[in-house]
C-alpha cells in the first residue's frame, strides 16, 4: 500500500514536469509582464509530491517494510533507529529519490526567492530545471524504482553495508548532494541569463547566493567524508586520491573558480562567457561524477549497483544536457553584452583571473588522473593506476606560486593599481615565512627545497591574511576563508613532515618500544552490541611519561557478515594518537598500527574555516 | 567563422567522449574477444558454503568435463528465473557446474538452495565479493562457460535463458 503512494506521487510529478516544460516553452515566447500564478501551483505540487513519496519510503525504513525491495535489501530489523533512517539514502533507489527532492526544492526556493529578476528568465530557468527533473524522474522510474514489491513478503532484510553505518557518513551523501544539485540551479540560471540577455552585475549578485550555497555544501560534504575515511577504514590517512573522491573535488575546483569569476562579474562587469562556461562545466562534472559514481565503470566503497542499463541511461541524458548547453552558448554568443573594460595587468581582476587559472590547472590534473586510466582500458585493453605520487608530482609545486598570488591578490585594488616600490611589510613577511620555514625543515630532516619553500609560502599567506584583518577595507568572508586555506595548508605540511608511525605483530602481553615511547598490549574482550559482535582491545602508550590508553575495536557484522576495524584516537589541539588493530590468523596475534599524527584536527577545522567564510558571504555580513 | 570551428571541435570532442565511455561500459559484458589470454586466476580461494573448508577455484575445475561457473546470491531476483535451466543443465548432462555465493547471507543463500533445488557440485561463498569482482563479475548473475585448459570461454551476463541455455547444451554436445 504504502509502496503504491510513493510510486503513484513519483508518476503525478512526471506529469507535471511535462506539463511544466510544455507550459515553460511556451510563456517564454510571449512576453508577459507578469508571471503566470500556474507556475506557483504546479511547482509546489510537484515539491509535495516529491517529499511525499521521499517521506514513504523513509517510512518503509523505519517500520522496516520487507515488501519494499529496497527495503529488504538494505536494511534490517536490528539496525538502530538512526540508520534505518540514514539507510534510505545509503542505497542507489533511495539516494536518487533524495537527488530528486532536493532537485525540486531548489526550483522552487529558486522561484519563489527570484521575484524581482526578468520574467522570462525565470520562466527559462524552469524550463532547464525540469529537463533536469524529467530526466531524473525518468531514470528513477525505468531503471532504479525504489518502491518495487516484493512477494513473498521476507520476514527479515540484508542490512546495510556496515562500514556506512556511522553518524558522519549518515549525512556526508546529503550534505554532498544539496552541493552538487545545487549546481543544476546554476545550469539552468546561467543558461536562461544567456538566452534572455542578462548576464550582467544585477544577474552575478543574483546568482553568486546560489553558488555560495552549493560550494559550502560541497565543501562541508566533502569534508565529511574525508574525516569519515580517516576514522573508519584505519588507513590513518583523509584523502586518498580515489576516483570517487576526485570526483567529487572536480566540481569543487570549478565551483572555486566560479565564485571568484563571479565576484569579478559582479563588481566590474567583466568575465561574461568565461562565467557561463564555468557555470555549465560544474553541473557537467557534477553528473559526470554520478555517472561513474553509479554506473560501475569504476570500482570503489561508493558503487552502488552495476547494472549497465543505468550507466547507459545516465550517459545519454549527460550527452544530452550538455550538447543542449554548448548549442546553447554558442547560438547566443551575440547576448553578450559588449562592455569593453580596459584592463590592466596590476588589478583585482587579473588577480582573480590567476585563481581561475590555477584551479582550472588542478581541475585537469585530477580529471586526467581519474579519467585517463578509464580511458586507456578502453581504447587499449591496459590497465594502469594513478596513484597519489601522480597527484602530488602536478599539483604540489604549483601550490607554491598559487599561494604567493593568493597572498597578494586580495590587497589589489581593483582596475589598477601600482607596484610600490619596497613595501616593507611584504618583505618582512616574507623573510620572517623563510627564516621559520628553514628552521622548521632543518630540524625534521627533510632537506628538500620544496618543503621549505611551501612552508614560506603557507606561512607568507597566513601573515597576509593575520595582517588584513587590521585593514577594514576588504571583506571579512574572503578573510575568514582565505585564513582557513592558509591553516589548511600549513596542517597539512606539518602533518606530512611530522607524521610518525609504528606498525607490529603483538599477542596481549606484548610490550614494544620504538621512538622513545612504549606500546602494551593489555587485554583483549569479546562484547556484543545490539547488531554486531566485537573484540575490544586494550592498549597502553608510554610517551615519555604520557600514558596514553586505546581501546581500538574489530567489530563482526552479522547482517551482512563483515568485518570492520575501528581505529582509537585520541585528539587533542596539537596532535592525533591513531591506533588501531587487525586479526591476522587464529593464533592470538594482532597486527597494531600506531600513528601519530600532529595537527590532524586543524586540517578539519580549517576546512570549516573556509566554508564559514562562504557562510558569511551569504549572510552579506561583508556590506555591514 | 572562428567560433565555428571551435563549436565543432567541442561538439565533436563531447561525442568521442561519450563514445568512449560507452564502450568503457559496454567492455566486460562482452565475450571476451580472445578467449585464450583469459586463464582463469589460479590465486582464488573461497570457503565451501556447507563445510566452511577453504578451497582453490581451481582445485574444482575438471579437465574431463565442461565447467560452468555461476555467480548468484538468494537476495537477486534474476537468479531465481535462470535457477530452473541450472537444474535442468546438471540433471540432464555431464557438466561440473560450480556456484558463488555473491555477497549473501549464508542462512538465505542455504534456504534458496533447500527450497529451490541445489543445482551446483559445489558452492563457495564469496562474502565480501571481492572474488568475483577478480573473477570479472560486474553483477549478478554470471555464468562463465570455462573449457578443459581452464580458460573463460563464454561469459553470460545476467540470468540465463532459453537461448543461452541451448549454447551450452550444443558446447556441451560437440
Amino acid at each position: 500500500m504504502i509502496n503504491q503512494i510513493g510510486a503513484y506521487s513519483l508518476y503525478i510529478c512526471l506529469f507535471v514536469s511535462v506539463y511544466l516544460i510544455l507550459k515553460s516553452y511556451i510563456s517564454s515566447k510571449n512576453f508577459d509582464k507578469k508571471i503566470d500564478q500556474t507556475f506557483f501551483a504546479t511547482l509546489s505540487v510537484q515539491l509535495l509530491m516529491t517529499i511525499l513519496s521521499f517521506f514513504t519510503l523513509v517510512f518503509a525504513f523505519v517500520f522496516s517494510d520487507f515488501s519494499n525491495i529496497t527495503v529488504f535489501n538494505n536494511s534490517h530489523t536490528l539496525k538502530p533507529l538512526f540508520y534505518k533512517i540514514s539507510g534510505t539514502w545509503g542505497n542507489h533507489e533511495g539516494s536518487l529519490l533524495l537527488w530528486l527532492l532536493v532537485l525540486t526544492f531548489f526550483l522552487f526556493i529558486f522561484f519563489v526567492t527570484s521575484k524581482k529578476m526578468n520574467v522570462r528568465y525565470r520562466i527559462l530557468t524552469i524550463l532547464f530545471q525540469e529537463i533536469i527533473i524529467l530526466g531524473f524522474l525518468l531514470f528513477i522510474l525505468f531503471t532504479s524504482n525504489p518502491f518495487l514489491n516484493i512477494f513473498p513478503i521476507p520476514d527479515e532484510g540484508l542490512g546495510l553495508n556496515p562500514i556506512l553505518q556511522d553518524p558522519a557518513l549518515a549525512i556526508h551523501p546529503p550534505l554532498l548532494y544539496v552541493g552538487y544539485v545545487g549546481t543544476s540551479i546554476i545550469f539552468s540560471a546561467s543558461l536562461a541569463a544567456l538566452i534572455t540577455k542578462t548576464v550582467d552585475n544585477v544577474w552575478a549578485s543574483h546568482i553568486k547566493n546560489w553558488i555560495l550555497i552549493s560550494w559550502i555544501f560541497l565543501s562541508v560534504g566533502i569534508l565529511l567524508g574525508s574525516i569519515w575515511a580517516y576514522y573508519e577504514l584505519g588507513w590513518g590517512g583523509f584523502w586518498f586520491w580515489d576516483p570517487v573522491e576526485n570526483v567529487s573535488l572536480m566540481p569543487w575546483f570549478c565551483l572555486t573558480a566560479l565564485l571568484h569569476s563571479i565576484i569579478v562579474l559582479k563588481n566590474r562587469n567583466v568575465f561574461h562567457s568565461w562565467t557561463v562556461i564555468l557555470s555549465i562545466t560544474t553541473f557537467s562534472l557534477s553528473m559526470s561524477g554520478t555517472f561513474l559514481v553509479r554506473s560501475g565503470i569504476l570500482n570503489s566503497i561508493h558503487t552502488f549497483a552495476n547494472d549497465p542499463s543505468r550507466g547507459v541511461f545516465i550517459l545519454t541524458f549527460l550527452l544530452f544536457l550538455v550538447l543542449l548547453a554548448v548549442f546553447i552558448f554558442f547560438f547566443n554568443q551575440k547576448n553578450f553584452p559588449d562592455t569593453y573594460q580596459r584592463s590592466f595587468l596590476v588589478s583585482r581582476e587579473t588577480s582573480i583571473l590567476i585563481n581561475n587559472w590555477f584551479m582550472m590547472f588542478f581541475l585537469s590534473v585530477v580529471l586526467v588522473g581519474t579519467a585517463y586510466p578509464i580511458f586507456l582500458e578502453v581504447i587499449n585493453d591496459a590497465k594502469i593506476s594513478v596513484g597519489p605520487p601522480f597527484y602530488h608530482k602536478l599539483i604540489v609545486p604549483f601550490l607554491i606560486p598559487f599561494l604567493f598570488f593568493m597572498a597578494l591578490g586580495p590587497n589589489i585594488k581593483w582596475i589598477k593599481d601600482k607596484i610600490k616600490k619596497l613595501n616593507i611589510s611584504q618583505i618582512i613577511f616574507l623573510i620572517l615565512s623563510f627564516v621559520i620555514s628553514f628552521f622548521i625543515v632543518l630540524n625534521t630532516n627533510t632537506n628538500y627545497l620544496f618543503s621549505t619553500l611551501l612552508f614560506t609560502f603557507s606561512f607568507y599567506l597566513f601573515f597576509n591574511v593575520i595582517n588584513s584583518f587590521q585593514k577594514k577595507n576588504s571583506n571579512l568572508s574572503q578573510k575568514v576563508s582565505h585564513l582557513g586555506f592558509s591553516i589548511f595548508m600549513l596542517s597539512i605540511l606539518f602533518n606530512g613532515i611530522l607524521s610518525k608511525e609504528n606498525s607490529a605483530n603483538m599477542k596481549v602481553g606484548d610490550e614494544i618500544n620504538f621512538l622513545n615511547k612504549k606500546l602494551i598490549f593489555e587485554n583483549v574482550k569479546v562484547e556484543s552490541d545490539s547488531n554486531f559482535k566485537k573484540l575490544v582491545g586494550e592498549f597502553k602508550l608510554n610517551d615519555n611519561g604520557k600514558i596514553i590508553h586505546f581501546k581500538p575495536e574489530i567489530r563482526v557484522y552479522s547482517q551482512p557478515e563483515t568485518i570492520t576495524s575501528e581505529a582509537d584516537i585520541s585528539s587533542t589541539l596539537f596532535s592525533d594518537n591513531f591506533l588501531v588493530f587487525s586479526l591476522i590468523k587464529n593464533d592470538g596475534f594482532f597486527n597494531v598500527r600506531y600513528q601519530h599524527k600532529p595537527l590532524m584536527i586543524w586540517i578539519w577545522i580549517s576546512v570549516l574555516l573556509m566554508s564559514l567564510g562562504g557562510v558569511f558571504s551569504f549572510f552579506k555580513l561583508n556590506e555591514k | 567563422m572562428k567560433n565555428n570551428k571551435i563549436f565543432y571541435f567541442i561538439v565533436i570532442l563531447i561525442v568521442a567522449i561519450f563514445f568512449v565511455l560507452l564502450l568503457g561500459l559496454k567492455e566486460e559484458k562482452n565475450y571476451s574477444p580472445q578467449p585464450e589470454t583469459k586463464k582463469l586466476n589460479n590465486s582464488i580461494s573461497l570457503q565451501e558454503l556447507y563445510s566452511g573448508k577453504n578451497i582453490f577455484l581451481n582445485d574444482l575445475l575438471l579437465e574431463n568435463e565442461l565447467n560452468l561457473i555461476n555467480i548468484w546470491a538468494s537476495w537477486c531476483l534474476p537468479c531465481k528465473a535462470e535457477h530452473p535451466y541450472l537444474i535442468n543443465l546438471n540433471e540432464r548432462f555431464d557438466i561440473n557446474l560450480i556456484g558463488i555465493n555473491y555477497k549473501d547471507n549464508l542462512d538465505n543463500s542455504k534456504k534458496f538452495l533447500s527450497d529451490l533445488g541445489n543445482p551446483y557440485d559445489e558452492v563457495l561463498v564469496d562474502s565480501d565479493g571481492i572474488k568475483s569482482i577478480e573473477l570479472g563479475a560486474i553483477g549478478v548473475p554470471e555464468t562463465y562457460l570455462i573449457n578443459n585448459e581452464f580458460k573463460i570461454i563464454k561469459k553470460f551476463i545476467g540470468p540465463l535463458d532459453q537461448d543461452d541455455y541451448e549454447n551450452i547444451i550444443s558446447l556441451i554436445k560437440k
